[in-house]
C-alpha cells in the first residue's frame, strides 16, 4: 500500500482533489489510531501501572542507596557489586531456588501427568478420585505447610512414627538441611490438583481415532503414549513447565512458614527470625528480596535480587517457548 | 496503508506509554519527607496527636488506652488518637511520606530499627527536649535500655517498658535431683543440666537445659548478655573476632550441646517442643527443667499453672566473671517522635509522660507484665510484688546487664552471628576463629553497604 502512494507521487499527479484525499486519509488514520488506543487503553494503563512502572522503578532503585525513609541517592553499581560479589547468601539462595525449579517443577509435572493419566483410565468412582486429588490444591498454602510440618515432625510426626515401625530410616524433614527441600517438594506434589485438572482435560481431548489407528499399526501402550498422547498434550506440558518455573521462581510462603514452624522461632514482635532454616537450606531469592528490603532496609540490594529473578524467569521462559514443542505446536 | 497506520499507531502507543511511565516514575521518585514543627499546645490550645503502636492483644490495648486516658486527664488540651497493631514496615512508609495520616509518636517492639530511625533522622533527636525538661537520661533510665534507644550519640528514642532475661527452673525437678539452689556460674549450670537430664531410649524423659540456638530464647545475643561482650569497636567495626568473650560463649554453648547428647539428638528432641508462647512450651510441660526466658513467662506460667513449682533467678555467668552474677540481656519497646510531625511540642509531652511518669510506667508494666523502664518505676512500691518477677527487675537494674546495640542495618549483624552459631553448634563450621573472622568481615561489609 505504501508503494501505491509512492507511485502516485512519482507520477507527479496534479489531481486537485489529491490533497483533500490525503487529508481525509490522514484523518482516517488518526481516527483508527485513536480507536485502537481507546480499545487498548485499559490494558495499556494496567500494563504500565502494574508491570512497566514497577519494573522501571526496580531498575532505578537498584542503582540507588535507599532505606525506605530518606531520599534515594544514586550509587552506581555498588548494590550490584554487593549482591553478586559480597553477599554469599545470594548464591546460596540462587542454588536453592534453581534446585526447586529443576526438581520441584519436573516432579510436579510428571506427577500431575501421571495422576491425570490414571484418573482418565478409572472406570468407577472417577469423580471421587478427581475430588480427592484436587482438594489439597484448595488448602491455603500457610495451613497446608503448617500441617505438613506437623505430619513430618521428626520427633512427633506420624510419618516418622510409621517409618520407625517399619524399620525404615526417619529423616529430619524440615529440620534437616538435606531433607528440607525434598520435604517442600513433597508438599508441592501433594497440592497437584491444578496440574491434574489441566492434564486430565488435555488427555480426554486426544482424538480416539489416533489411538485406534496406532493400535491397528500394532502400537503398544508405551508407543501410544510416546507417539500419540505426548505430541497431542505437549503444549499443555509446556504450559505446566513455564507456569511452574515462574511460580517456583517466586517460591516464598511455604519455605518461610516451614522454616518458622520447624525452627521454633514464631517471629513474634521483637523476635529475630532469619528465613532459610535449617542452615539456609530453604533460603530462596524471593525471601531474600523481602529480607533485604523490609528487614535490613536495603531496598537497592533487594531490587538487584528482584531483577536477577526477573531476568532468570524471562530467560528460562524464552528458552522453553522457543522450543518447537511449545505453545505453537497446537497450531501446526 | 495498514503498515503505515500500524507503525504510527505503535509510535503513538509507545509515546503515551512512555509518558505515563515517566510521569509515574517521576512522581514515585520525588516523594520525600516533609519537615516537622512545633504546635501551640504549650499555650493551652487544643491539639490532637496520632500515636502508632504495635500492641494488639485485648489486655495490652486496654493497658495502653488506660495510659493514654491518664495522659489526657493530666493534659486536657492534648488529645491522642491511638492506632494499634502497626508493624515497622508500615511505620517506615508513614515516616517517609508524612502527611495528615502519618503518626506524630511511634513505638516499636523491636530495638533493631533504632539505628535506622536515628541515622535517617526519621525520629527527632530528643536531647534538647530532655534537657529542657530537666531529665538526665543516665539517672532516669537503666544503661542497657539507654544503649538500645540511641545511635552514635543521637537519642532518637526512649525506652517504653523493657524485657529482661533470666533463668526459670523447675523446683520439683531440682528437688528430685537433690539440687538445692539455682546455679550461679556456668560450671554449676553445666553440672545441674547434666544431673537434671533423664534419658529415655535415644531421647529424653527430661532435659536439663536446651542449649540449641533454636531452643526458643537460647539465642546467641541472650547468651552473650551473660558475658558482657562488645559487638562493635570504637571505630564502628565488628568486634566479634577480636573480643575473646564471643568465642568463649560459642565454645561454652557447643560444650553444653556435646555434653547433653550432641546436636542431632538434641535437635530431634527440640522438634517435639510445642509452641513457645503456649501452654505447650517445653518448660511448662516439664520437657526441660531449666530455661532462659523473659519476664513475660512469669505471667504465662501463673496462667497455665503447670503441675510443678517453679522459680526464677538470674541466668548464670561464666566462672571467670562470677562477680557479675545478677546481670542479663535486656531489650524492650522504644518510642520516638516522627521528624515529619508538626505537633512536636504535644508529642514530646506525651512521650515524656509515657516514658518518665513513674505511675504511668508502673501501671503499664503491671498491666502487661513487662519490666518498667525507669529507675524510679523499678523501685516503685506500686509494682506487683511477685518474687519471681522481682528477679527481672533486679536484672534490669543491674549495671552489668547488656543489650545489642543499634545498627544502621537493623538486626543484620545479630543474624550474621546467629548463623555462625547454627553452623558451629551443628558441626558445619569447625574452625571457630576463621568463622568469627568471616562473620565480622561480612558484618562490616553489610554495614558499609547500608551506610
Amino acid at each position: 500500500m505504501s508503494l501505491a502512494f509512492g507511485t502516485r507521487k512519482g507520477a507527479g499527479t496534479t489531481d486537485p482533489a489529491a490533497p483533500s484525499t490525503q487529508h481525509l486519509l490522514r484523518r482516517k488514520r488518526r481516527r483508527e489510531a485513536a480507536r485502537t488506543l481507546a480499545f487498548l487503553s485499559p490494558w495499556l494503563i494496567g500494563f504500565s501501572l502494574f508491570f512497566v512502572y514497577p519494573l522501571v522503578s526496580t531498575a532505578y532503585f537498584s542503582f540507588t542507596k535507599y532505606n525506605g525513609i530518606g531520599a534515594a541517592t544514586f550509587n552506581g553499581l555498588k548494590n550490584w557489586d554487593y549482591v553478586l560479589n559480597q553477599l554469599p547468601t545470594f548464591w546460596q539462595g540462587l542454588r536453592n531456588t534453581l534446585w526447586l525449579v529443576l526438581v520441584m517443577v519436573t516432579l510436579r509435572v510428571a506427577f500431575g501427568l501421571g495422576i491425570g493419566l490414571l484418573i482418565t483410565k478409572v472406570k468407577n468412582g472417577a469423580g471421587f478420585f478427581r475430588t480427592v486429588f484436587y482438594l489439597p490444591y484448595l488448602a491455603p498454602p500457610v495451613a497446608a505447610t503448617v500441617a505438613f510440618a506437623f505430619l513430618l515432625n521428626p520427633g512427633t510426626g506420624p510419618l516418622n512414627h510409621l517409618l520407625g515401625e517399619l524399620g525404615l530410616p526417619q529423616p529430619g524433614w524440615f529440620s534437616d538441611p538435606d531433607w528440607s527441600k525434598p520435604a517442600l517438594t513433597l508438599l508441592a506434589m501433594w497440592g497437584i490438583g491444578d496440574l491434574m485438572v489441566i492434564f486430565m482435560a488435555s488427555l480426554l481431548d486426544v482424538p480416539k481415532e489416533q489411538y485406534e489407528a496406532a493400535e491397528l499399526d500394532g502400537a503398544g501402550p508405551f508407543q501410544k503414549f510416546r507417539y500419540v498422547t505426548l505430541p497431542n498434550i505437549s503444549p499443555i506440558i509446556m504450559f505446566a513447565v513455564v507456569t511452574g518455573v515462574i511460580q517456583t521462581m517466586q517460591y516464598y510462603t511455604q519455605a518461610i512458614v516451614a522454616g518458622k514452624v520447624a525452627s521454633g522461632i514464631a517471629g513474634n514482635s521483637g523476635q529475630q527470625f532469619e528465613p532459610g532454616y535449617p542452615q539456609g537450606s530453604t533460603w530462596t531469592l524471593p525471601q531474600m528480596v523481602y529480607n533485604l528490603g523490609f528487614q535490613h532496609f536495603n531496598y537497592g540490594a533487594a531490587c538487584v535480587v528482584a531483577l536477577v529473578l526477573f531476568a532468570i524467569s524471562m530467560a528460562v521462559t524464552s528458552i522453553l517457548l522457543r522450543r518447537k514443542s511449545g505453545f505453537m505446536a497446537s497450531d501446526d | 496503508m495498514h503498515a503505515t497506520t500500524s507503525r504510527r499507531g505503535r509510535r503513538t502507543i509507545a509515546a503515551v506509554a512512555g509518558s505515563a511511565v515517566l510521569a509515574l516514575l517521576a512522581s514515585a521518585c520525588t516523594g520525600s519527607s516533609e519537615s516537622g514543627g512545633t504546635d501551640d499546645s504549650a499555650s493551652g490550645k487544643d491539639v490532637t496527636i496520632t500515636f502508632w503502636h504495635g500492641w494488639s492483644q485485648d489486655n495490652e490495648v486496654k493497658a495502653i488506652n488506660d495510659t493514654i486516658a491518664a495522659f489526657e486527664k493530666a493534659h486536657p488540651n492534648i488529645h491522642v488518637k491511638a492506632v494499634g497493631n502497626v508493624a515497622d514496615d508500615k511505620v517506615n512508609q508513614a515516616l517517609r511520606a508524612g502527611g495528615d495520616g502519618a503518626p506524630d509518636v511511634v513505638s516499636s517492639f523491636t530495638t533493631n530499627n533504632v539505628g535506622m530511625f536515628c541515622s535517617t533522622k526519621a525520629f527527632i533527636d530528643l536531647k534538647p527536649q530532655l534537657e529542657k525538661s530537666g531529665i538526665d537520661p543516665a539517672k532516669t533510665f537503666p544503661a542497657a535500655m539507654l544503649n538500645y534507644t540511641r545511635f552514635q550519640g543521637n537519642q532518637c528514642s526512649l525506652p517504653l517498658l523493657g524485657d529482661a532475661y533470666g533463668l526459670y527452673y523447675n523446683k520439683k525437678a531440682f528437688a528430685a535431683a537433690g539440687i538445692t539452689a539455682p546455679p550461679k556460674t556456668f560450671s554449676e549450670f553445666a553440672a545441674d543440666a547434666k544431673t537434671l537430664t533423664i534419658a529415655d531410649g535415644d531421647s529424653y524423659k527430661q532435659l536439663g537445659f536446651m542449649p540449641l540456638y533454636h531452643g526458643y530464647e537460647s539465642t546467641t545475643e541472650h547468651f552473650l548478655g551473660q558475658y558482657g561482650a562488645t559487638y562493635f569497636g570504637a571505630d564502628g567495626k565488628s568486634n566479634l573476632a577480636a573480643d575473646p568473650k564471643v568465642a568463649a560463649m560459642l565454645d561454652w554453648q557447643k560444650g553444653m550441646v556435646d555434653q547433653l547428647g550432641g546436636y542431632a539428638k538434641l535437635e530431634k528432641y527440640r522438634a517435639t517442643f510445642g509452641e513457645e508462647f503456649s501452654a505447650k512450651n517445653p518448660f511448662h510441660t516439664g520437657q526441660v527443667a531449666m530455661a532462659i526466658d523473659g519476664e513475660w513467662r512469669t505471667a504465662s506460667l501463673a496462667e497455665n499453672k503447670p503441675d510443678f513449682d517453679w522459680a526464677t533467678a538470674p541466668f548464670p555467668v561464666p566462672d571467670d566473671q562470677a562477680a557479675s552474677y545478677g546481670r542479663g540481656y535486656q531489650t524492650g519497646t522504644i518510642v520516638g517522635i516522627a521528624s515529619t510531625s508538626k505537633k512536636q511540642t504535644a508529642a514530646w509531652e506525651f512521650v515524656k509522660f509515657l516514658t518518665t511518669d513513674t505511675d504511668a510506667v508502673v501501671n503499664f508494666a503491671n498491666a502487661i507484665h513487662n519490666v518498667p523502664s525507669t529507675f524510679a518505676a523499678l523501685d516503685s512500691p506500686k509494682l506487683v510484688g511477685d518474687p519471681n518477677f522481682k528477679t527481672f527487675l533486679d536484672v534490669a537494674k543491674n549495671p552489668n546487664s547488656g543489650t545489642t546495640p543499634a545498627s544502621v542495618n537493623g538486626g543484620g549483624y545479630i543474624v550474621s552471628l546467629q548463623n555462625l552459631g547454627y553452623d558451629y553448634e551443628s558441626g558445619k563450621q569447625t574452625d571457630l576463629k576463621a568463622g568469627l573472622a568471616a562473620t565480622a568481615k561480612q558484618i562490616d561489609t553489610d554495614i558499609a553497604q547500608a551506610k
